[in-house]
């Protein structure tokens, strides 16, 4: 069944030519999960343990705004990766993510990566310049969504 | 960098080329809190409607001043002729204010246009955000209407938020069709939007398209312009198939008070569709 | 008396005081004369009616930032070089109303008046100018769209053209290949001569409707000595320009250097006066206005000059495109030598130093242009 992921990961470009034994290793973190439209996948604050490449559905990353309440602040979509709090101390979520749709997804265990990373560092050099990636394209597009380009000039 | 223009010129309008042209509105229909769109009809039996998706008119309101403002109709109309514009400046807001029945000037229409003769065969991706949903819509409206000739099509629209969805049922029409892929994405969400939140410029890295046969139609703010054609280089789309609509000040529209530079080019005969290649070297520079 | 018209490129000489003769033959013809004169201690372009509105006697003394009015020695009758005013304010007028409309309750429509061009003859046109006429010309008839205003003024002119017999302060015809010797697009061309205790003016027909004008004019035929002292003059203005402009591959160099330091140089000295766009003979720039009566029931449409130097002139989405000095003043000279090439095949410049002169704080196009060509090869001096 674990061995049925890989193709599903090579063919993804954010394990595009990640070297085989390293692919390897992170399938063998990998699990398949799916959830119900508006399911809570975690809460701000939640242990960060684990990431998510959505393989179907849309899930909303939120943040609790007092008097506002649950407010979205960007939706992840099929094909792209959900979270990176699971890299950095101390390792909790910065936000909430829930399901807008039913979502399939691969979830990978952070916590044995983590390890893993320490201990094999061209491990952790692969996976984390990728994320550095996933990082950037999303700072780039949250400071497009903040200089509210569609908002009236005057 | 030469023009494109193909529609006929009537002979007036080359002899007097500041002298408006009278249309009625027929009607006026509020888009969103401060986006509106004009329907218009001649004013004399006589006149045409004629021209290319990506165009536009210069419309004049009596006293107050003329503007640019796209054409959003389908070219396929032939009795009538649509705009789409905010309520920002003197002049649009004075025209927010008109009534149906109430003339007003056109001159147009002028520009050149999004290429859609020789495409045949191709993959159509095309990226909106906000009021440049606008300008696109004559050419999705050629594009479904000769649809046969054509392989992907995909529209992805990023609007500020649910509420400033332009054009929100035919969008809803479009997306129902087996045939045409819509995403649709918000800056910012409201409570019961279940959709996409985000700038439009990442739905481009997985949106069903095959880049190397791709003729991507981009029209929105310049930034937003300048992200989603990096997006789409990215994914392969070459700049000589990649097309852009620019802005700048207009006063008369046919290349004479020089208000429209924009470097070597006059965005009203020289654009405002551009081919991304050709304006590369000023595109995207400061102060240009 | 010549009862018959000079052909085609004849040289005839006229003695000075015939000048009045020519204007006079003009008038009756209906023209109207404009012609330079003195005013407001600068010699301009105006209505003249006679040899005496002429600056006889007058020169000019230019430098960037300077302008002077000084008595000549002699009695030349065009012995000065362009002062403020460029022929293009007679064919494109600097305010002038492109239509009137009347509304009633919701409805209007446009008052549509028949244009009467005025005739218009030009006196003393330097080869600078008629350069910057054909620029114009590029610019208003050439395109889908021609400007019927322009158009019909410049259709009927006459031009009595004057090739240069002293370079100004701030001249560089010579480096734009526009002068100081006419070549095309004159009725009569005109050199000044005095040599010798002489003083003449050689004459040159240009077209046929010259030929008819001279031929009401007692004229002499000119000598080989006329015609070569004449020659001699000209190509003396040639050696003694005030100014000079590399133009070799100028375009490309300008677009390599769009982010050149030199532009920040200009800063905190260009004032966005516009007195450069409002002097320069090729500048097209203009607006529109839109006002109406105080009953709100009449409306007129204005066209005016304007320059890229103002703060709206880039006005769009709640600011300008550009809106620093900086920006402008490159928008301005990269326009001038190096876009326009692009969009009309010829440079923007004809050389003739009014922006130069007339810039209340000197900035000058030469320099910059040096300034940026230099600092491409100090650059490769370093490597």
């Amino acid at each position: 069944m674990i061995q049925s992921l890989e193709p599903v990961l090579k063919g993804h470009p954010f394990f595009a030519e990640m070297p085989e034994k390293h692919l390897e290793f992170i399938t063998g973190c990998a699990k398949n999960v799916a959830f119900p439209e508006l399911h809570t996948i975690f809460h701000e604050g939640d242990p960060a343990n684990e990431f998510y490449f959505i393989r179907e559905g849309l899930v909303s990353v939120e943040l609790l705004v007092p008097n506002r309440g649950a407010t979205t602040v960007q939706t992840v979509a099929e094909g792209e990766i959900l979270g990176w709090s699971w890299v950095s101390p101390p390792y909790r979520w910065h936000f909430g993510a829930r399901t807008l749709q039913r979502t399939r997804a691969l979830v990978f265990d952070a916590k044995c990566l983590r390890t893993k990373c320490e201990e094999d560092h061209d491990l952790g050099y692969e996976l984390l310049s990728r994320f550095v990636n996933v990082i950037s394209a999303r700072l780039d597009a949250t400071r497009l969504q903040l200089l509210d380009i569609y908002g009236r000039n005057d | 960098m030469g023009a494109m223009i193909e529609t006929e010129i009537a002979e007036h309008r080359v002899s007097e080329p500041m002298i408006p042209e009278l249309f009625r509105i027929e009607r006026l229909k509020r888009e969103t809190e401060d986006t509106f769109t004009l329907e218009l009809v001649p004013v004399e039996e006589t006149t045409k409607i004629s021209f290319l998706p990506g165009q536009f008119n210069m419309l004049y309101v009596f006293g107050v001043g003329e503007v640019a403002i796209s054409i959003s109709s389908g070219p396929a109309e032939t009795s009538r002729l649509e705009h789409t514009t905010r309520r920002v400046g003197v002049v649009t807001k004075a025209m927010g204010m008109l009534k149906p029945g109430d003339t007003i000037g056109v001159r147009g229409p002028y520009g050149t246009h999004w290429p859609v003769t020789e495409e045949n065969g191709r993959d159509f991706v095309v990226v909106a955000g906000g009021i440049g949903l606008a300008p696109l819509r004559p050419v999705l409206y050629h594009l479904m209407a000769q649809r046969e000739r054509y392989r992907n099509i995909v529209l992805l629209y990023g609007a500020r938020s649910p509420e400033e969805i332009l054009y929100k049922r035919e969008l809803e029409r479009w997306r129902g069709k087996f045939d045409l892929e819509v995403q649709v994405t918000v800056d910012r969400g409201a409570s019961g939007w279940r959709g996409n939140v985000g700038v439009v410029t990442p739905l481009i890295a997985r949106a069903p398209f095959n880049p190397s046969n791709t003729v991507a139609l981009v029209c929105g703010p310049e930034i937003m312009m300048r992200f989603a054609a990096m997006e789409l280089q990215k994914r392969g789309v070459p700049a000589e198939r990649t097309y852009l609509s620019m802005e700048r000040n207009m006063k008369c529209a046919v290349g004479h008070c020089g208000h429209c530079q924009f470097g070597p080019t006059f965005v009203c005969k020289d654009g405002p569709v551009f081919r991304l290649d050709r304006i590369a070297p000023i595109f995207g520079k400061g102060e240009i | 008396m010549s009862p018959r018209a000079p052909a085609r490129n004849a040289y005839v000489l006229l003695a000075p005081p015939q000048i009045e003769l020519l204007i006079q033959s003009l008038l009756r013809r209906g023209y109207e004369v404009i012609g330079p004169t003195i005013r407001d201690g600068a010699i301009l372009y105006d209505h003249v009616s006679s040899l005496a509105a002429l600056p006889q006697g007058w020169t000019d003394e230019q430098e960037g930032g300077k302008y002077r009015l000084k008595r000549r020695a002699d009695d030349a009758l065009f012995g000065y070089n362009v002062g403020p005013h460029a022929w293009k304010k007679f064919l494109f007028p600097a305010l002038t109303c492109l239509w009137k409309a009347q509304r009633t309750n919701g409805h209007f429509q446009i008052l549509s008046e028949e244009r009467k061009p005025p005739k218009l003859a030009f006196l003393g046109m330097r080869a600078c100018e008629l350069h910057a006429i054909e620029i114009q010309d590029k610019v208003f008839l050439q395109g889908p769209y021609a400007d019927p205003i322009y158009k019909s003024r410049r259709a009927g002119i006459f031009v009595v053209a004057v090739n240069c017999a002293q370079a100004g302060g701030t001249c560089f015809c010579d480096s734009m290949g526009t002068g100081p010797k006419v070549a095309s697009g004159y009725d009569l061309s005109l050199t000044e001569v005095l040599q010798g205790g002489q003083h003449f003016l050689l004459a040159q027909v240009g077209t046929k409707a010259g030929a008819q004008i001279l031929a009401e004019i007692p004229t002499q035929p000119a000598g080989e000595t006329e015609i070569a002292a004449a020659n001699a003059v000209v190509e003396e203005t040639a050696r003694h320009m005030g100014r000079s402009l590399n133009t070799n591959s100028l375009k490309e160099l300008l677009y390599r250097n769009t982010e050149s330091p030199r532009w920040d140089a200009v800063v905190g000295r260009c004032l966005s006066c516009a007195n450069c766009t409002t002097v320069c003979p090729t500048c097209f720039c203009s607006t529109v206005e839109d006002l109406t009566d105080l009953t709100g029931q009449q409306a007129e449409r204005i066209r005016k000059w304007d320059s890229c130097f103002t703060t709206d002139f880039s006005y769009i989405h709640g600011g300008s495109v550009r809106a620093t000095p900086r920006s402008k003043f490159r928008q301005w000279m990269m326009h001038k030598l190096a876009y326009w090439i692009d969009q009309f095949g010829t440079s923007g410049c004809v050389g003739c130093g009014r922006c130069i002169t007339w810039c209340p704080v000197g900035i000058d196009i030469t320099e910059e242009a040096w300034a940026i060509r230099d600092s491409e090869s100090s650059v490769s001096n370093m490597a």
